[in-house]
């Protein structure tokens, strides 16, 4: 373990170790926040009764799908609008300008559009996700190396070998940063989507949790929204490192 | 054709591009209508017409200066605070290192799902509304920050040594330069991410503001009003992130 990741170890442990001293000690009003111990061992609970597998399987396909589906239109409309500079400099303000608005405030439109079941999440998780992988699409197709493109020529490749032996992995490295801003984003907008206005899921639980003052559950359930996030992160991160250092040696 | 005429062009075909995409997502807004009905949403002409009628009405405006209120609060706050920690995160380097993928991770959490935690801290009102805005928004303040800093040419540290600056004079005139570009790029992520965490943060426990009068609309079928401020929000965020966009551009040409 190299000495950063040592004093990541320390500074999370450390944050978590103040909490609970602090929730202990009464520092800390108990009917705000529960000790973190307190939090773990409640998680723990509800997932050996099985008390989160609905709601967790609901997530998790609403937040596959979202982002299966970002990455695959991502993709697909990143080549389109690359290859036709009409169409580029028609979307390049509206990818400028994406992020500002604030998609939420259309959750309810879906859900008139789709009903009131998985599809409105899927779709909201998907408006988030896509816009980040065509940007990373774009931005990976624009430094493909000239002389790339001139190998492809020299070989007389198609376009679709073009794109599947030359263009494509030349960009790997900013596609994968597509793939972990649609996935975030995915599992953002999903879980964002089920505590406003949603019967179910991880996000329902926790707003429903909330409501019914149920403090343990809904502590029990952040910690693993939390836990669960910084995993896929780290995932993600040594996924990355591990292409990186793979595309160094090749 | 002189450079001027060129520039001129260009700016016409701009102009002449975005008419086309607005004109293309009013074409699918109304198809949309036609396709989905009254139950869940208005057409444009309508929509448009509604938002007009609610800039008149005094109600709304008390509802806008809550929203701003909260907004500039929270924009205030987490950009100094962002700013400052991005400054200490990126001239002491290893604390920088340790805390980068912490705070990618915090970057990528569903806030939304914290925000009862923020309700149990700050109790309903306005500084709920304010913490969670700055939740959203201090981090890529934060991490834009910290890039500008560890980007530092140190070849222009060298020749601030090399004239014998001030250290006042090595901030003016090498530092500031330097990271302002970057630094404004963050802020102008984070001015959108704070209108969306207020704006978020009133759609729950809040009776005032613009996300208040969305989600009433919602509750109470009122689907005109929640149009007509979706609309009046997706116009603010839009014409004020193209705005900063041009000036975030103007800056990192220089």
């Amino acid at each position: 373990m190299s000495r950063i990741a040592r004093v990541q170890l320390a500074v999370i442990i450390g944050f978590f170790a103040v909490l609970e001293l602090l929730t202990r000690l009464g520092a800390i009003n108990p009917l705000t926040m529960i000790p973190p111990s307190e939090m773990a061992e409640h998680l723990w609970r509800l997932l050996w009764e099985g008390a989160l597998n609905a709601p967790m399987a609901q997530t998790f396909v609403n937040v596959a799908l979202a982002f299966m589906l970002s990455v695959g239109v991502g993709l697909a409309s990143g080549l389109a609008i690359h290859a036709l500079p009409r169409l580029r400099r028609l979307a390049d303000p509206l990818l400028a300008s994406y992020y500002a608005v604030p998609f939420f405030v259309f959750y309810p439109l879906l859900i008139a559009i789709f009903g009131l079941n998985r599809w409105p999440l899927v779709a909201i998780g998907f408006v988030f996700g896509t816009a980040a992988m065509v940007i990373a699409t774009l931005n990976g197709l624009d430094r493909v190396p000239r002389v790339m493109r001139k190998l492809a020529r020299v070989h007389r490749m198609g376009r679709l070998e073009e794109i599947a032996r030359i263009t494509m992995p030349a960009a790997v490295p900013h596609l994968f940063a597509g793939f972990k801003l649609a996935l975030a984003y995915a599992f953002i907008g999903v879980i964002a989507g089920e505590f406003i206005l949603s019967g179910s899921g991880l996000g329902h639980a926790i707003a429903y949790a909330y409501d019914s003052f149920d403090n343990q559950t809904m502590y029990a359930l952040m910690l693993f929204v939390v836990v669960l996030a910084i995993t896929l992160n780290a995932a993600l991160h040594l996924g990355e490192q591990r292409l990186m250092r793979k595309r160094r040696r090749a | 054709m002189s450079v001027s005429a060129v520039e001129r062009d260009t700016a016409i075909r701009h102009i002449g591009d975005t008419g086309a995409l607005i004109i293309i997502i009013l074409l699918v807004w109304q198809g949309l209508y036609e396709a989905v009905g009254d139950v869940a949403l208005t057409p444009p002409v309508a929509t448009f017409a509604n938002a007009g009628a609610l800039l008149r009405s005094t109600s709304f405006w008390r509802h806008l200066d809550a929203t701003t209120v909260a907004f500039l609060v929270s924009l205030a706050i987490g950009s100094l605070a962002g700013v400052a920690a991005g400054l200490a995160l990126g001239f002491h380097r290893f604390s920088g290192e340790v805390a980068e993928p912490i705070l990618t991770a915090l970057y990528t959490l569903p806030k939304v799902t914290l925000y009862p935690l923020v309700l149990l801290i700050f109790g309903l009102g306005i500084s709920a509304k304010i913490a969670f805005g700055i939740m959203h928004g201090i981090i890529p303040v934060i991490l834009f920050t910290m890039s500008a800093v560890r980007n530092i040419d140190p070849v222009h540290l060298k020749t601030a040594r090399a004239l014998h600056l001030s250290p006042l004079q090595t901030t003016v005139t090498m530092l500031a330069p330097a990271v302002i570009p970057e630094i404004f790029t963050g802020l102008r992520v984070g001015f959108s991410l704070t209108l969306l965490g207020v704006i978020i943060g009133e759609m729950f426990a809040s009776q005032r503001g613009l996300g208040f009068l969305v989600i009433n609309g919602i509750n109470t079928h009122d689907v005109p009003t929640m149009m007509a401020v979706i609309l009046l929000i997706v116009v603010f965020a839009i014409a004020a992130s193209t705005f900063l966009l041009a000036a975030d551009r103007k800056l990192h040409r220089h």
